[in-house]
């Protein structure tokens, strides 16, 4: 790589200025940004294959896997997309806004290379033990199922690793702050994605606990733990594994939100406080795979599910609002101010990050979201446990919201960090509306049939005669045809990035060539920007100088997200009050 | 700037809309947290989990017995994996989940007011009553017990789904309600 350092002012070797943003590259941090980006692109690509199987098998029509595979992949698929492509990316994220937006120099090599090669070989490890069908326990590894010792072993490896690299994070911001390169507090930015730090090391801390006594347990050295307790330390990884995707999602709403429309928050302690939210409540998610569980008290269940945790779901709502409101003071700034929603129509939608970003607020929000604080009520959880509405929940939260915004983000990590320019570019635009249009169709296919009452991970819906309907199998058939939609869209995005990677036009020493960021119209007083320069750090300024917060046009997006909110919970309320009397 | 360092003066209240949205956030998150309480003591779907301690052989031995009190003749079909139908005074009954099938057939009636336990001798099960979709979750070692009440006649069939082994789809118990 060629060190682009201006001529001007005499840098250290251990950091490069970015020739589009001007931001300091550290040349370190900038390695294993790549490395970890590279293998969860890697994963992603497995999981994927795999989704494309159990989508074609799940439709009962086509029903392509024989029976041991089906079970086989639905691990793989599991444990490639929730964990592996997820905690590579996060890391490299932690890495990019731990030094990148600080200024600042990556803690330590050495530490790094420990946690990726960790990671790496726990994750293969893991995936080997599958394929060879010594691990055919799903990724939830329910005890008494078990699994090959090296199974958990993997996972153990996996998380330990993924602890190194946050701690090598941590001891990044620290050494920033003691050597003040930078002024005040933190970017926003950095608060998000150490919000989701601390998230992760709590969560891995419980992957921890669960899995070393599981792995013993396997080698047959400790009689085996409570399934319960299990259940609910397991879940503690598990689902609060999720929310450390949530938080860095949500940092990347904010950070793509910046880079393409120069959007800024409107209130910094509202925005932070919605982190700390978090941090502090999302712990209690795990409560929400045993609500229909022996073992534990309606008492319990509801207290765990109530007061706290929907102040972490309080959070979700004051971003959902904030990261719009954010893009649409930007735009009215930027002269866009015609009606209700003329900052929405002009947004840059030929951008994929934008679209990508978007698309994924609207789907974690509209979709994930409301469904899963709706099957997370404790009685509701009656008429939705272990059906395909779970899925249905998540794959609209991890795919359709984090996967999408990583995707999104990866549009500008390829150009500014690996320097090359993104080959086929219209193909590139509409990558993100196949894979939202894909995901949105196998998510409601998922929960329309589970709320028909299909299973999840099941290979055959009517191996004993019918059970369900035919309109069942229409939503199947539907769960297949948004899978192939997703899947074909993945591949696209795969091959676009690693294609860019091996044959993409270098841009060292220039800009990368825009996606397209909205101008500043010239009677909004402010000077238009360079149609080929993205704009890092748009300046929006109104014609007073003072950004006017007019934020009606998300305000009635917001509310039509509350009214659907409350028809949807109080629609299953209904359901729920139909079925058989039971306590 | 979302990247960059925010002004010194950064810490102030929410004004405008924003505070209008995040006071409708929290009067909303208030209405979820007073629904479960509420549905707790005014609705009639709840997932209350009476458990009891118990261990697969003595849970088995409680199913054997309830099975041949209720359907003379019926001891061993539990260890040969026949299902049989067994008609179910209200009150205690039983229902094992086994690596692939539930077991005994429970004959209910409509509008009487069952306990039904429920264990697991094997690994961990889902039990999945359809078409009304209701789910519980079944764990070896405990003693899962529902409180419900049948409505209305009929086959209903009770799909395993919490997976269980390669078996697993072919879980498919029934309850006959009369």
């Amino acid at each position: 790589m060629n060190p682009a350092t201006p001529s001007t002012s005499p840098l250290p070797l251990w950091k490069r200025i970015c020739d589009t943003t001007g931001l300091p590259v550290c040349r370190d941090a900038e390695l294993f940004i790549k490395l970890n980006a590279v293998c969860a692109v890697v994963f992603l690509l497995v999981g994927g294959i795999g989704a494309l199987l159990l989508a074609l098998t799940r439709w009962q029509t086509v029903h392509l896997l024989p029976v041991e595979w089906f079970y086989r992949i639905v691990t793989l698929h599991g444990l490639n997309m929730l964990i592996f492509w997820i905690l590579f990316f996060e890391v490299a994220i932690l890495y990019f806004a731990g030094t990148t937006l600080l200024n600042a120099r990556l803690y330590s090599r050495k530490v790094a290379w420990v946690a990726f090669g960790m990671m790496l070989v726990g994750a293969l490890l893991v995936d080997v033990v599958i394929l060879v069908g010594q691990a055919d326990v799903m990724m939830t590894s329910y005890l008494p199922l078990l699994a090959h010792p090296l199974f958990y072993l993997g996972i153990i490896l996996v998380a330990v690793g993924t602890l190194t690299g946050v701690f090598n994070y941590f001891a990044t911001i620290w050494q920033a702050k003691r050597q003040r390169t930078y002024e005040g507090s933190v970017p926003l930015v950095v608060f998000g994605a150490t919000a989701a730090a601390i998230i992760a090391v709590v969560t891995l801390l419980h992957g921890a606990i669960v899995m070393i006594p599981t792995f013993l347990h396997s080698l047959g050295l400790i009689a085996q733990p409570d399934p319960i307790w299990y259940r609910l330390i397991w879940w503690g990884l598990g689902h609060q594994s999720q929310q450390v995707n949530v938080c860095a999602m949500v940092s990347c709403w904010y950070l793509i939100g910046n880079i393409t429309t120069g959007a800024k928050a409107l209130n910094e302690t509202v925005c932070r406080g919605a982190f700390v939210l978090y941090i502090l409540f999302i712990n209690l998610a795990s409560a929400h795979h045993l609500l229909v569980d022996p073992g534990v008290s309606a008492t319990w269940k509801i207290w765990n599910t109530s007061y706290a945790m929907y102040l972490a779901v309080l959070a979700s709502m004051i971003h959902g609002f904030t990261v719009p409101a954010s893009i649409e003071v930007a735009m009215r700034n930027k002269g866009y101010t015609k009606g209700l929603f003329g900052w929405l129509t002009n947004a840059p939608w030929q951008n994929p990050a934008f679209s990508g970003s978007f698309l994924s607020m609207c789907i974690f929000g509209f979709i994930g979201g409301i469904t899963g604080v709706t099957l997370g009520t404790q009685q509701i959880n009656i008429i939705a446990h272990n059906t395909l509405r779970i899925t249905g929940h998540f794959h609209a939260t991890v795919v359709g919201g984090t996967t999408l915004a990583f995707m999104a983000l990866t549009y500008y990590v390829v150009p500014l960090l690996f320097r090359k320019d993104f080959i086929f570019r219209p193909l590139a635009r509409i990558q993100p509306y196949l894979f939202a249009g894909g995901i949105l169709l196998l998510s409601l296919g998922m929960s329309f049939a589970g709320s028909l009452g299909v299973a999840r991970r099941s290979w055959d819906i009517e191996a004993t005669g019918s059970v369900h309907g035919p309109s069942a199998h229409l939503f199947l058939a539907v769960l297949g045809l948004g899978g192939i939609l997703a899947f074909a869209s993945l591949l696209l995005f795969v091959l676009l990035t690693v294609g860019t990677l091996l044959f993409g036009k270098s841009n060292v020493g220039r800009a990368m060539v825009d996606w397209g960021t909205p101008k500043t119209l010239s009677d909004a007083g402010g000077h238009g920007h360079g149609g080929e320069v993205v704009s890092g750090g748009a300046r929006a300024v109104s014609p007073s100088g003072e950004a006017a917060h007019d934020t009606r046009g998300t305000l009635v997006l917001a509310l039509v997200f509350l009214a659907s909110f409350a028809v949807y919970y109080f629609a299953n309320w209904k359901a729920l009050a139909d079925v058989w009397p039971v306590r | 700037m979302s990247i960059h360092s925010p002004a010194a003066d950064w810490f102030k209240a929410p004004t405008g809309h924003e505070r209008l949205w995040i006071g409708l956030a929290v009067g909303w998150c208030i209405v979820l947290s007073l629904m479960m309480p509420y549905w707790h003591f005014k609705g009639k779907q709840n997932s209350s989990g009476e458990t009891y301690r118990t261990t697969p052989e003595e849970f088995q031995a409680r199913v054997e017995k309830f099975s041949e009190a209720n359907a003379p003749g019926t001891r061993d079909n539990f260890a040969e994996g026949l299902n049989v139908e067994v008609p179910a005074p209200p009150g205690d009954i039983y229902l094992i989940a086994k690596q692939y099938f539930w077991y005994p057939i429970l004959k209910l009636r409509a509008g009487e007011t069952y306990r039904v336990h429920m264990s697991s001798v094997d690994f961990q099960h889902g039990f999945s009553l359809q078409p009304m979709n209701m789910n519980f979750q079944v764990i070896p070692g405990y003693d899962h017990v529902l409180t419900l009440t049948p409505q209305a006649p009929g086959i209903y069939p009770i799909v395993c789904n919490e997976f269980c082994g390669v078996g697993h789809h072919t879980m498919v118990g029934k309850i006959i309600v009369e």
